[in-house]
């Protein structure tokens, strides 16, 4: 070391400096970041420059104004009246709405196949492959054009709904089905539900740690279930027990009262859940396959019942390969769930779409749709990231 | 001693016969252990049975028995019990299937389908993926274009408004891909590279379009684009999805290709630095060919999803393959045959995917064959 430190580097005195790799790639980033910037301001100074001459106002001040349009749904309060702001509020709910529900059928239905693709029952096995080839070569938005179509043009009108069970109708303005009146007594049962959520996760760490202690089990899933369901039905009880039903009735060219499902709700849902449990069947599928047969032996030989086998040795295993996809699945059904505008689900896109029409401001509502979506990316793989390093294997 | 010992384990009297075991081939064998090998597998496989029952032949009546063939009104098709309507796809099929596209001129997308369909088949091969193939492609995307667009050699012009179906559905996903690819690669080289602002602007691209739905971004490329470029410049409905298309798949490439890019050992670059290769020699003759072979599998899927995601043209207002089926339930004589017209097309799209996912799988297995020592 000391010898060459004394010779230094060779000095290449003729060299051009343009052959200095440290120079070069000083350079080539300077190039490229002048060179992007070249590019937006161009692409920006077009910009202001045709806002003016069409006169279109920017600035997001418009989400402050008067929407003027109605939404065929929302989950808040809503109505013409109310501001752009609040109607891509709604739109953003609804998206919410669709993707959680969408994500936690989609996972247990793709659970289902993709074991059901590992049947030894030929049957079984050769009709899940079935759905899964046939659901995953189709585009989504065909699917869903099919199903929206076979929900309003295969069932009859509100006047000859069909009426599988009392109070419960079906036709092609939706599902209304009947809901308990509003009472405090379901805000009781819910805040109880979430307490009992809370308490089972205390028990369970609380059964983990006296089984290590003192080797001593606890019958966790049987108190589990029971504090689950009990809680909110005691917090019903003492509310009064109450049990009026708003049961949906005819009145002129449609149903008034109950709850309803939305048949753009349920085509985007139902399209949008079998579309990616067909994905999720295949990674669920692989996961399993992934994890050695030595394992289940080695389990058995230790003398772990099949369902400890499953719990303690196949699942944490299978479901290090199967998470990471399944959440990109998931983020794709989200991101899939702005197809919604093609069959009028106000989504948030749909919703900005009308706004970007109406007030001419493409470049604050697309801004917007990517910003949540963008958010939404970050946040899932954040919270990925921060789980992979959990779950990741512990090497010495 | 010994005799009298074995004497004594002598049996007097003959054993009854031993059944034969069970036997493991032929039919019922086949039953038995595949569909009643156990007790709740024989219940699944009677309910399932059942339920096909139930269903299959409905269908199979639906499609054939009580179907109109033949070339009749739309009102023979619309009593009750009546199945599919084949009426409707002899009437609207040349719509569906080219969409506006002048009736008597439609022999030109047929061939420039055909040609299409005919330079994917060659790709498949692998003994043709040499140099030529490219120039073939380049060729081959030029011809589909004066095809369609005509104007020159004495074709009528047609104006892009026009073009619709098939054609369309092909031509954005195979001329997005071959424009896609290439800047799918410098990305994925971006995003790799050492320095810090271009590795920046790649990932930051990338991890841009990938987070948005392709919505968004057709929406981008079909509104936005227009304000951002100076008046005198118009770009025409069908260029402005290209475009768009091409943003959106670059990025989904340039991950692919940085996955094969990773899946090198270090051992290559580092065997090309010492033998003084400059970073592109290196890229081109070392990095490359090794990491593009490891991800053809995985473009090849890529592509289903881009082919299956041209149908979002839909939403603004493309004629595709999608969008002309939909087009074809708007006439009012011929209203309310939604299931023909999505059965025929999803028939198309499933062959295409299909086959291309088999390719794909069957390609996995036939590159992995050198790996697997």
């Amino acid at each position: 070391m000391a010898v060459s430190d004394a010779s230094g580097p060779p000095k290449r005195t003729n060299a051009s400096l343009l052959n200095d790799p440290q120079v070069r790639a000083i350079l080539y980033q300077v190039l490229a970041v002048a060179g992007t910037a070249l590019f937006i301001w161009y692409l920006a100074s077009n910009t202001l420059e045709n806002l003016e001459r069409q006169q279109i106002a920017s600035g997001f001040g418009f989400l402050e104004r008067e929407a003027g349009f109605e939404l065929s749904e929302s989950p808040i309060a809503y109505s013409a009246a109310d501001s752009y702001g609040r109607a891509m509020l709604a739109g953003l709910l609804n998206t919410f709405k669709v993707a959680v529900i969408g994500i936690v059928l989609a996972t247990i239905l793709g659970t289902v196949i993709g074991v059901a693709r590992l049947s030894s029952n030929w049957l079984v096995a050769k009709l899940a492959a079935v759905y899964v080839e046939s659901l995953r070569n189709l585009p989504l938005l065909l699917q869903l054009f099919l199903w929206y179509a076979v929900i309003t043009e295969s069932l009859p009108g509100p006047r000859q709904a069909m009426n599988p069970a009392p109070g419960v109708f079906l036709s092609n303005r939706g599902f209304k089905f009947p809901v308990p009146e509003a009472h405090p007594a379901f805000t009781f049962a819910a805040i109880a539900f979430v307490i009992a959520i809370l308490l089972v996760f205390a028990l369970s760490r609380w059964a983990k740690r006296r089984q290590d202690l003192t080797g001593q089990r606890f019958p966790v899933f049987q108190c589990a279930i029971a504090i689950i369901v009990g809680l909110p039905i005691l917090a019903w009880l003492a509310g009064g027990a109450p049990t009026q039903l708003s049961v949906p009735e005819l009145q002129g060219f449609n149903f008034r009262g109950g709850g309803n499902i939305s048949p753009e709700f349920a085509a985007l849902l139902f399209g949008l859940t079998t579309y990616t449990a067909a994905f999720i069947a295949e990674i669920v599928r692989s996961g399993i396959l992934a994890v050695p047969r030595g394992q289940t032996e080695a389990a058995r030989a230790l003398g772990l019942q099949a369902g400890q086998n499953l719990r303690l040795v196949l699942l944490p295993q299978a479901l290090r390969i199967i998470i990471p996809p399944t959440t990109s699945q998931y983020l794709n059904l989200t991101k899939n769930s702005s197809l919604a505008v093609a069959i009028g689900y106000p989504d948030l896109v749909a919703v900005g779409n009308t706004t970007l029409n109406q007030t001419g401001q493409a470049l604050e509502a697309i801004s917007i749709f990517m910003a949540v979506y963008l958010g939404i990316s970050l946040a899932i793989s954040a919270f990925m990231n921060w789980y992979n390093a959990r779950i990741a294997l512990k090497e010495r | 001693m010994s005799q009298a010992s074995n004497a004594a384990q002598v049996s007097e009297t003959r054993l009854p016969d031993r059944k034969p075991p069970a036997s493991t081939v032929g039919p019922l064998a086949w039953l038995r252990g595949n569909l009643f090998s156990t007790w709740y597998n024989s219940v699944l496989t009677i309910l399932i049975l059942l339920l096909l029952v139930q269903i299959v032949p409905p269908i199979v009546d639906w499609l054939l028995f009580s179907a109109v063939f033949g070339a009749v009104e739309s009102e023979h098709c619309r009593g009750e019990g009546v199945g599919a309507c084949y009426a409707f796809l002899h009437e609207k099929h040349r719509l569906i299937l080219f969409g506006l596209y002048p009736y008597d001129q439609q022999w030109r997308p047929l061939i420039a389908t055909l040609l299409a369909i005919a330079l994917l088949a060659a790709s498949c091969n692998r003994d043709y993926w040499k140099p030529w193939l490219a120039v073939a492609w380049a060729a081959g995307i030029v011809a589909m274009w004066v095809l369609m667009q005509g104007g020159v050699l004495g074709l009528e012009y047609v104006e892009n408004t026009k073009w619709g179906g098939v054609p369309l559905t092909l031509g954005l996903s195979v001329v997005g891909l071959v424009v896609a690819f290439p800047l799918g690669i410098v990305l994925a080289l971006g995003r790799r590279s050492q320095m810090p602002m271009i590795k920046t602007l790649c990932t930051v691209y990338i991890e841009l379009i990938r987070g948005v739905p392709l919505i968004t971004v057709l929406f981008m490329a079909s509104v936005l684009l227009p304000l951002f470029l100076p008046r005198d410049i118009t770009i025409d409905k069908l260029l402005r999805a290209q475009l768009g298309l091409i943003l959106f798949a670059s990025a989904y490439l340039a991950e692919v290709v940085r996955g094969g890019l990773q899946a090198i050992p270090s051992g290559q670059y580092e065997a090309a630095d010492s033998l003084g290769l400059t970073y592109w020699q290196k890229t081109r003759l070392i990095i490359l060919p090794q990491a593009l072979k490891i991800s053809i599998p995985p473009i090849v899927n890529t592509f289903i999803g881009f082919f299956k995601d041209t149908s979002l043209v839909v939403i603004i207002g493309l004629y595709d393959l999608l969008g002309a089926a939909k087009a074809s339930l708007t006439d009012a004589a011929w209203r309310g045959f939604y299931q023909e017209a999505y059965l025929f097309i999803a028939v198309i799209y499933f062959v295409f995917c299909f086959s291309m996912s088999q390719y794909s799988q069957a390609l996995e297995r036939r590159l992995s064959v050198g790996d697997q020592r």
